[in-house]
């Protein structure tokens, strides 16, 4: 299981650079992250390489910030690479509410956030797989 | 302590309407002597003082209204004579003058003691500190509270309004008793006090005297919980007196107003007529012991009911149903009234998002948009954009069943809204505007 961090921002101008400013200050290096957007507000989705620091640093400066539970795996940086992780999700009635590729692959993998409905299940049949897929840590 | 002047706080409705009756007279005579705005208005409706010999006469005279005292800018509806003048204050005046009222040494006076009185409703006593954060200057939130407290002996800490750092560190430091600001601010407090981290057995607080703007009893149980204490609703307006006009007592059930000082009436604002004790209508007040500037059948466009029955606290003095709106706050959007309080008390019923609110009303060809800008809280589990979504669709849902008019809901992060150190202003009006 891996530690992500929400953060809810409104949609305008200067909002995700307000964001990136206090996580400079405070040291904080993002490992991986993603934008959801509506028409009216964001979610920035971000793993960092110190989630408690970056937490208190955010909720210090007044931001909607949450910590959610994803899972980090790795799968085979090549054609179907991914689709060997949704089928076996799917096969097991798991639902991917979303995912992104992180910054960092490990050497001819690629590494994929998901947030799924049931994070043990997942966590359980990916580590009983025996192909590309595993599970990983981002760090 | 129960009472602050019982003998008169419980005097028998009988006397209580004679004593009206009297200085009803005495008034409609001082008036028509001493100002000539009266003297015009009683004479083009064809009235002498000598018609107004009791209480019941009352609904033979004119009305005021607020653009009589801009007319009269700045002292021409006062009926004292400047030299007997101690003070003046004027309303914010967004909307061109700001009427001014100038108060004699006596009405100082009255107002402090019917001030007193109304703290003494909230739980006060000569033992308690009174934190006023009501605002100090010729807004008269601040200077009413804070000579109400002196009169009931208690002691005053003149906040004023703002710097809420230093409000909390003293309400805390100087173990304040009660707090005295506008319930928007109050609630600002309270929000603030809790994410001081605060420990809440420092604090002494017992109740709260709130007014200056309508407010919900969604947002009063906000205050009460935040605070931890009994919020009380105080009613005032600045052409009247200022705060201290009625107030709630312990039973909590409609405002005492105090009759020794001011006849209440409720009319239908559409025909002026008087309606039955118990109906809705505007709130309408005449001033009978007032000097400086005493109004008749003023029309405060707030909108209320009276009941003259006896309250369980033993006061005789008529209640006033806490004041919801004023006509002044209506909105009337394709047609249908909506009273921000309305929209207030909606969102207090969705534990996902503050009260805190700002409505922007425009106009899209012909129709009218209301779009609502709501704080969403910490506790929202907003990863999941479809249950941001969802949060929208219930909010928009919940407002359409209680004001029959769809409306826009943008979710804002928290604190993104202004707080009100004074009277909140929540309503963005930019039809006709753009």
């Amino acid at each position: 299981m891996t530690k992500q961090l929400s953060v809810f921002l409104e949609n305008r101008a200067g909002r995700v650079n307000t964001l990136l400013e206090i996580l400079k200050e405070n040291d904080i290096n993002i490992l991986s992250m993603t934008i959801a957007d509506t028409g009216e507000f964001g979610v920035v989705r971000m793993i960092t390489d110190d989630i408690k620091k970056a937490l208190n640093a955010l909720n210090d400066a007044g931001m909607i910030v949450s910590e959610t539970r994803v899972i980090a795996i790795e799968v085979l940086d090549e054609a179907g690479g991914l689709y060997d992780a949704t089928k076996l999700l799917s096969e097991n009635d798991i639902n991917i509410e979303y995912m992104y590729s992180a910054v960092r692959s490990a050497q001819g993998r690629a590494v994929i956030i998901m947030r799924v409905d049931d994070i043990s299940k997942a966590e359980k049949i990916i580590s009983e797989h025996e192909n590309g897929v595993r599970l990983t840590q981002i760090k | 302590m129960l009472y602050y002047e019982e003998s008169i706080e419980t005097m028998p409705r009988e006397e209580l309407k004679k004593l009206q009756s009297e200085r009803l007279s005495a008034l409609v005579k001082r008036v028509y002597e001493k100002s000539s705005f009266y003297k015009n208005a009683f004479d083009q409706a064809n009235i002498k003082p000598e018609d107004i010999k009791s209480v019941d006469d009352i609904v033979k005279l004119p009305f005021t209204v607020k653009a009589d005292l801009r007319d009269n800018y700045p002292f021409g509806m006062f009926s004292a004579d400047l030299k007997d003048i101690i003070r003046i204050h004027a309303s914010s005046g967004t909307t061109g003058k700001p009427t001014v009222v100038g108060y004699t040494k006596n009405d100082i006076t009255m107002w402090a003691k019917c001030a007193a009185r109304s703290l003494v409703c909230a739980g006060a006593n000569p033992d308690s500190i009174v934190q006023v954060a009501y605002g100090y200057g010729l807004f008269t939130g601040g200077l009413g509270l804070h000579y109400g407290a002196e009169e009931l002996g208690a002691a005053v800490i003149p906040m004023s309004g703002g710097n809420t750092s230093k409000q909390l560190m003293l309400m805390h430091d100087f173990q304040a008793t009660q707090l005295a600001c506008t319930p928007s601010y109050a609630n600002y407090l309270g929000e603030a006090l809790r994410e001081s981290g605060a420990d809440m057995s420092e604090i002494k607080l017992k109740s709260g005297i709130f007014g200056g703007e309508p407010w919900s009893e969604g947002l009063r149980k906000s205050i009460e919980k935040k605070l931890n204490i009994k919020a009380y609703d105080i009613y005032g307006l600045s052409e009247i007196m200022g705060p201290g006009v009625a107030i709630e007592c312990c039973e909590q059930n409609g405002l005492h107003i105090w009759e020794d000082n001011f006849i209440a009436e409720i009319i239908d604002p559409d025909t002026l007529e008087p309606v039955n004790e118990g109906e809705e209508g505007e709130l309408v007040i005449t001033t009978i012991t007032k000097e400086g500037i005493p109004l008749i059948r003023y029309r405060t466009r707030d909108i209320s009911k009276i009941t003259y029955e006896k309250c369980a606290c033993g006061r005789t003095h008529a209640r006033i149903a806490r004041v919801k709106a004023r006509t002044d706050d209506m909105l009337i959007i394709r047609g249908v009234n909506v009273y921000p309080s309305q929209i207030e008390s909606v969102l207090l019923t969705i534990d996902e998002v503050e009260p805190n609110y700002n409505i922007i009303v425009t106009r899209e060809g012909t129709l009218d948009m209301m779009e609502i800008l709501v704080e969403l809280n910490e506790k929202f589990d907003f990863d999941k954009i479809a249950s941001l979504e969802a949060l929208s669709k219930t909010i928009a849902a919940k407002l359409h069943s209680v004001l029959g008019i769809h409306s826009k809901i943008k979710l804002v992060e928290p604190h993104s809204i202004s707080r009100f150190e004074g009277k909140a202003t929540r309503v963005d009006d930019r039809r006709g505007k753009e």
